[in-house]
């Protein structure tokens, strides 16, 4: 996309009907980090990854807990993100209130597309620069939607956002049929296949990404570093029967030395060929 | 020609009474479950009492529709804390909480005799009681509501410490074990039962401790 005299500003057309504005903010959603959702009948996961800019500094948060049935994943600008957080919490609060009954999501993803539009059509304002994935449970099951700065949203069964997002979607077209009848843990696990994926190369450890779940009997909750080690460990011992391009079973031995936890270190490093169904 | 009144009142009193003691690292709330209007009961077996954190519970007697009110304003406002600062609110954050609400009506009060209980960021067990505007203060023990005036002498004579200025000195703990609390907490309102026809039924007991939160119900007189 280069530079042309109708991107001034998001009030003007150009001559083939496109608002660049627009256009514009949803580049700056492929600029941010991978964020990726799936769902199935009872379930939805959140994942993203977590880069810091340096390793003196913390982490970004890219998942918020929205209410006890709904989250939301961001990719792109995360201060726009933090706002619009702010905003479906209140939302969700104020129905709580009134309904004295959660706010359905469908609903949700509406009210935060039609604040997204209004910042289309304001000469004074400049759109969201921030896709969020709406994970959530109502009456009508568990539901995915991600909403983009245009304005638009979709449901979907599962969905990547930003950087090297094509890996992580490559892979969910592959296995999304079966999702719906998936249980929570094998959706887990697809979702941290996913964020690998996004990872290109580089080692899936719990310190560069993020997993949260909502489901049935479940409120929402991001899962703490700990559990989601051992969850990538359980799998990542798996891999090695898969073909190859993946690192010798001796290199992958090696790797547990620079992993997060020190109890998984032990566990991995001990007995390799054995499947941990201890953990 | 005098000025007219209005026939008309916002407010109704649903009667009922509430107790809090707070012990050295437990605290009990309690409240009859009697709901009345005029001379007549609602209904037997309504709760005044709403746990707004989870080391925090309050009691109010009064006008019912306003607790409710008062009661889902604070939830609310809890959940927003929660967001914000990743935690629970501590019982003496949600004190000041109670009194700036309280207060923010003031001139259109929330027609309710709240005491809050909970325990504080040491553990220890704390009691706050408030007027209909957002007065408060901490106490050792308090009581509100349609009883309050048969309860409170009681408790004083119990649990209120002796003067200072008394020689030989007496000592001014004198710390009530769980188990004591709770059974001063029956006495207390059977007897309030007695003489006050606003209160009976039942009543519930809630005890906040560091292993949580325990509910108990205990029968009064029901005439």
């Amino acid at each position: 996309m280069f530079r042309n005299q109708y991107d001034t500003d998001v009030t003007t057309w150009s001559p083939a009907g496109r608002l660049f504005q627009v256009e514009y903010a949803m580049e700056a959603v492929k600029q941010g980090s991978a964020a990726i959702g799936l769902r199935s009948k009872t379930h939805v996961v959140l994942a993203c990854v977590n880069k810091a800019n340096s390793e003196l500094s913390s982490h970004q948060k890219k998942i918020f807990k929205v209410d006890d049935h709904i989250g939301v994943a961001i990719a792109g600008l995360t201060a726009d993100g933090r706002v619009l957080s702010r905003y479906m919490r209140n939302e969700c609060i104020n129905y709580s209130y009134t309904y004295e009954s959660p706010l359905p999501v469908g609903r949700l993803v509406v009210q935060l597309a039609d604040k997204a539009q209004v910042c289309t059509q304001r000469s004074w304002k400049r759109p969201y620069g921030v896709g969020l994935l709406v994970g959530g449970l109502d009456e009508s099951g568990a539901h995915l939607y991600y909403n983009c700065p245009s304005g638009n949203y979709f449901e979907y069964q599962a969905f990547a956002i930003g950087s090297r997002s094509q890996a992580a979607k490559t892979y969910l077209e592959r296995k999304f049929e079966n999702f719906m009848s998936s249980s929570r843990e094998e959706l887990i696990k697809d979702a941290l296949i996913a964020t690998r994926e996004s990872l290109q190369g580089e080692k899936l450890r719990s310190s560069v990404c993020t997993i949260a779940v909502v489901g049935v009997g479940e409120p929402f909750h991001i899962l703490d570093q700990e559990t989601v080690q051992k969850l990538i460990d359980e799998f990542e011992i798996v891999r090695d029967d898969e073909p190859p391009a993946e690192p010798q079973p001796a290199a992958e031995q090696d790797a547990p030395a620079d992993q997060g936890t020190g109890a998984d270190q032990g566990a991995a490093a001990a007995s390799p060929d054995v499947a941990p169904m201890d953990i | 020609m005098t000025k007219q009144h209005a026939n008309w009142s916002p407010y109704d009193n649903n009667g009922g009474s509430c107790v809090a003691i707070a012990g050295a690292d437990y605290c009990v709330i309690a409240a009859d479950t009697r709901m009345s209007t005029g001379y007549n009961i609602l209904t037997r077996e309504y709760s005044k009492i709403s746990q707004l954190a989870e080391k925090c519970v309050m009691a109010s007697s009064g006008f019912q529709a306003d607790v409710k009110a008062l009661q889902k304003v604070l939830s609310a406002r809890h959940l927003i804390y929660q967001h914000q600062h990743n935690k629970q609110m501590s019982c003496p954050a949600m004190a000041q909480l109670l009194s700036n609400t309280l207060y923010y009506k003031r001139f259109f009060p929330y027609y309710s005799f709240n005491v809050l209980g909970g325990l504080d960021n040491e553990g220890k067990g704390c009691v706050f009681t408030y007027d209909a505007v957002g007065s408060y203060e901490r106490v050792g023990y308090s009581s509100q509501g349609s009883g309050s005036t048969l309860i409170t002498p009681f408790l004083d004579n119990q649990l209120k410490s002796p003067s200072p200025l008394l020689y030989p000195p007496v000592d001014a703990v004198t710390p009530l074990a769980e188990a004591e609390a709770v059974e001063l907490v029956k006495t207390v309102f059977a007897s309030a039962t007695e003489r006050d026809i606003y209160t009976g039924d039942k009543v519930e007991i809630v005890i906040l401790n560091a292993s949580g939160i325990h509910r108990e119900y205990m029968d009064l007189r029901k005439d």
